[in-house]
């Protein structure tokens, strides 16, 4: 609740902020704010469960590690943006204040209680981010990108909404306490059609936000497309709180989990399919890191799938995991891509790591640590990640799905490994690359914390 | 406590190796790798053969889930940690004579991979297992694909992708097994024991363990790996896989699979023992083609390891007695051997059977202690090759006498490749290539020394070692007959 007010208001701060000369004061700005943000999200912590806003927003304790969690990457994104300076176009007020109020939209969906709620979160995130895909004006990709996202997303609107309506009018009420209660009264001789067809439609909807197949086809080129640093926001907060949602819908419905299962379990096994499949035939490490951000959806998708007392952890620990790594990732690829760059455009293939450790070893084990830990290796929270899913299956008694997404990490580490090769073991032109002591220092941080986690989860744990 | 020191001493060797540049950093690491020793030597002084599990440690990890990091040391596990702190300090020695460039990772990765080692053959939980099960394979990998030979990269990526495909099966079966616990759920080793499985899902987690350990130690037709990584890899990174790695195959075979699924042991030891003892045939035979010392020698490593495999699905006193005196039999030979190729090929700059020829007339030294040793590896009477497979032979006979008479005829491939080893390189008219080859260095032979004493020691005097392991096999034993 408290994010949601100081967020609102920040974000209208740092749009003044722009008219300011100094550009200076802008990021140190964004990020006491997001400091404060984050700090106020803790105050109800072990207090609630609290309902606010006419019982549209719940918030607990599950809730507050959500908002806690997308408001750690955000501060990380942030302190990695750099303030844009080395954008003449840029326009670092809008697209910092833009970030600030998206958050806002993931917190709403996070801690939905009322469907509308839920919509009004899903659009306030869901615009902005089509803005800030496009926000490299001159770039004919950054253009592609943002108008293919607002088209797709349109579509994926529609349906939710459409889904919306009809649970409406099947339940008679918006709210989630009602269309908890309609499902497990349902009786089994006249199941309401009109309840399943919305909850499918509306599930279409909220997958397509967190790229699982087949409403995945956007993904890989509004990664690419899109300026770097918007890609590392979205595929990681965008994510967590596009699972926070669907999980806290399907854990309403779990009354009629029968009906639900198997469709997001074909989901999922379709999702890790799409994602593990696409991203070894790529040769560009950006585009590689959005199939992988698919065939992660699909991962946590198997938690969902199973909603089991140890999915909730499973769901949280991995997001936690997935967003340190895959902001380390992406910031090691701006840097890199950056110096390697070609007439200008940033080189994203996988050659422009090529010798990376010679002269650079900080920036190699950062994005080796990354990588292992989205392939799971042990040792990193991403092992963890993959093992508190992998029970969740099992307490629900579904092996074979685990066993199925055993055999993706498998090819997942075909493509992860690539770029610890190219950066290893082969030979390149070796730059040394100057790297911002406070841009070192995230990248510090999220490693690790990576490391922290997969050496003690029991730390997690405690938190939880 | 002592397991901790264990554990945690070669990391901190290794770190501070790490850390020390490149000038002092062997130093620092053979240092590192004897204190191990003397630590592992000291825990044998302590030990109890009776008193089961020793030595202990447990720290909640995970809790609420009954995860716990917890080691100790029983009498399979002190023979293992026993074989793996001897031959570290002996391999990093080895490494002396090479330069490498960045010393510091090299030797640090060496001693990370002791300590991955160290906590694989003493961990009592199955996650702790499965965790230094895999992370031994980042050290290894990484020397090899670094300072490896000319097609490095590909050989050691499709090493590493096939060895972690088998044990993320083993993965989900530690999963499926944690479930199966009663109350809150345990993922302690021993409390699998006491599950009561039925056979169906021992059949289908016999397929995980075996695979995973297959593939690591490996077995046909698991194995293709294995050749190309062994003579693509620097020496010591193949000393490592050969002496010690696989033996974490045979080691997860007696700890896991034996006592967790005996109704999937007797639904398919049978066909397990039959891969074994083709993998000894079939390694055999390849290795009499080999002309390269090499992978002549990762062959025949690999039809050894395919005997003490069948000696394990025997699941006799004599099988599993035999099998861990072989891991430490071969442990030390392989290396040796290995190492002796290093040698030769430092000085020639060749591995080939065809260039070499001749060597013996100019190096007693290195002559006898390459006879010593390649004796031992083809189990010559009061070597220390011999007690091993003897009684691995003698369990493969009980089990099916006819699998016992396939299997014995290791014993003379084994002499057939060995001996056109020692022959095309030793003897004969000296090659062009051996001009001037000197004999051994000291610091060369301060490698060879202690494993020939070792070689005499276990074959004339196996019990010192077959007393440390045999209250633990009974004991496991036990658990299997019930």
């Amino acid at each position: 609740m408290y994010p949601i007010i100081l967020l609102s208001v920040f974000g209208v701060v740092t749009l003044f902020l722009g008219f300011s000369k100094s550009k200076n004061i802008l990021l140190p700005a964004t990020l006491l704010f997001l400091i404060l943000a984050l700090g106020s999200n803790f105050i109800e912590w072990g207090k609630g469960p609290f309902i606010y806003f006419y019982d549209m927003l719940r918030v607990d304790n599950l809730t507050l590690a959500f908002n806690g969690i997308i408001l750690l990457s955000a501060f990380m994104i942030f302190a990695i943006s750099g303030g844009f300076q080395d954008n003449a176009d840029a326009e670092p007020a809008e697209y910092y204040g833009l970030m600030l109020f998206s958050l806002v939209g993931a917190i709403m969906m996070i801690g939905f209680d009322h469907l509308i709620m839920l919509f009004i979160g899903v659009e306030i995130l869901s615009v902005a981010m089509y803005v800030l895909t496009g926000s490299n004006k001159r770039n004919l990709r950054s253009n592609e990108a943002a108008l293919k996202y607002l088209l797709m997303g349109a579509f994926a609107t529609g349906f939710m909404l459409f889904g919306m309506t009809l649970l409406y009018g099947a339940t008679g009420s918006f709210k989630l306490e009602a269309i908890q209660g309609f499902a497990s009264n349902m009786p089994a001789a006249s199941q309401s059609y009109i309840f399943y067809a919305g909850l499918l439609l509306l599930l279409i909807g909220m997958l397509f936000k967190v790229s699982a197949a087949p409403f995945h086809f956007w993904t890989p080129d509004v990664y690419e497309g899109a300026p770097t640093i918007f890609t590392t926001f979205m595929s990681t907060i965008v994510k967590t709180a596009g699972f926070a949602a669907l999980f806290r819908l399907l854990n309403n419905t779990l009354a009629i989990y029968g009906f639900w299962w198997i469709v997001i379990a074909a989901i999922a096994v379709l999702t890790m399919l799409v994602g593990n499949i696409g991203a070894t035939s790529q040769g560009s490490f950006k585009r590689m890191l959005a199939y992988s951000g698919i065939s992660h959806a699909g991962y946590l998708l198997i938690a969902v799938t199973a909603l089991t007392k140890p999915s909730q952890n499973a769901i949280v620990f991995y997001s936690l995991a997935y967003s340190l790594s895959t902001i380390s990732a992406f910031g090691v690829l701006m840097l890199v891509a950056k110096e390697k760059s070609i007439e200008g455009q940033p080189n994203e293939r996988y050659e422009a790591f090529n010798g990376l450790a010679k002269q650079n070893p900080l920036l190699a084990f950062v994005l080796a640590v990354s990588m292992l830990s989205l392939a799971g290796i042990p040792l990193t929270a991403g092992f963890w990640g993959k093992f508190f899913i992998f029970t969740s299956a099992a307490e629900r008694g579904i092996i074979w799905i685990a066993v199925f997404a055993v055999l993706m990490s498998t090819v997942g580490i075909y493509y992860y490994f690539r770029v610890i090769i190219s950066s290893y073991f082969r030979e390149g032109d070796t730059v040394k690359i100057r790297v911002a002591p406070f841009y070192q220092i995230i990248l510090v941080l999220a490693t690790f914390l990576t490391i922290l986690f997969g050496l003690a989860p029991g730390i997690f744990e405690k938190l939880i | 406590m002592l397991t901790l020191l264990l554990i945690l001493l070669p990391i901190a060797a290794g770190i501070i190796t790490l850390l020390s540049g490149e000038r002092l950093a062997k130093q620092i690491a053979l240092v590192g790798g004897l204190a191990s020793l003397g630590v592992a030597i000291f825990t044998w002084l302590q030990f109890d053969p009776a008193a089961g599990s020793q030595f202990g440690f447990k720290y909640a990890w995970l809790a609420s889930g009954g995860i716990s990091f917890a080691a100790g040391i029983d009498g399979i596990s002190l023979l293992l940690v026993l074989l793996t702190t001897f031959l570290t300090p002996l391999i990093i020695l080895s490494a002396f004579k090479n330069e490498y460039k960045n010393p510091a990772a090299f030797y640090s990765l060496i001693l990370f991979m002791e300590a991955a080692l160290i906590g694989v053959f003493t961990a009592t939980d199955a996650f702790l297992f499965y965790l230094f099960f895999e992370a031994a394979l980042i050290p290894v990998y990484f020397l090899s694909a670094i300072w490896g030979g000319e097609d490095r990269i590909k050989v050691t990526f499709k090493f590493f992708i096939y060895t972690i495909f088998g044990s993320l099966f083993m993965f989900v079966a530690l999963v499926y097994l944690y479930y199966q616990t009663p109350g809150a759920h345990t993922s302690e080793i021993s409390a699998f024991y006491q599950l009561q499985l039925g056979a169906k899902a021992q059949g289908f987690l016999f397929w995980a363990f075996f695979i995973a350990f297959a593939i690591k130690m490996p077995l046909f037709p698991f194995h293709t790996w294995q050749p190309d990584t062994y003579t693509q890899s620097p020496t010591p990174a193949t000393m490592l896989l050969s002496g010690i790695m696989l033996k974490m195959g045979v080691y997860g075979l007696i700890r896991l699979l034996l006592p967790i699924v005996p109704l999937g042991m007797a639904q398919w030891g049978f066909l397990a023992m039959i891969l074994a003892v083709i993998g000894i045939i079939y390694g055999s035979i390849i290795a009499i083609q080999q002309s390269d010392m090499k992978t002549l020698i990762a062959y025949s490593s690999f039809a050894h390891v395919g005997l003490m495999a069948a000696g394990v699905f025997s699941s006799s006193l004599n099988g599993l007695q035999g099998a861990l005196i072989q891991m430490l039999a071969h442990g030390i030979n392989v290396i040796g051997l290995f190492f002796i190729v290093d040698i030769i090929y430092s000085r020639t700059k060749t591995r080939y059977l065809d260039q070499l020829g001749g060597i013996t007339q100019s190096t007693p030294h290195l002559s006898v202690y390459f006879m010593i040793l390649l004796l031992g590896s083809v189990a010559l009477p009061l070597t220390n090759g011999f007690v091993g497979e003897f009684l691995l032979l003698s369990s493969v006979f009980q089990y099916k006498a006819w699998l016992g008479a396939v299997a014995g005829l290791t014993i003379i491939l084994g002499s057939v490749y060995m001996l056109r080893l020692f022959q095309k390189s030793m003897f004969g008219p000296k090659s062009k290539w051996v001009e001037g080859f000197q004999d051994l260095t000291a610091s060369e032979r301060a490698v060879l020394l202690p494993l020939v004493i070792m070689v005499f020691w276990i074959g004339i005097y196996p019990s010192t070692f077959l007393k440390i392991t045999e209250p633990a096999v009974n004991q496991l034993l036990q658990l299997v007959n019930n």
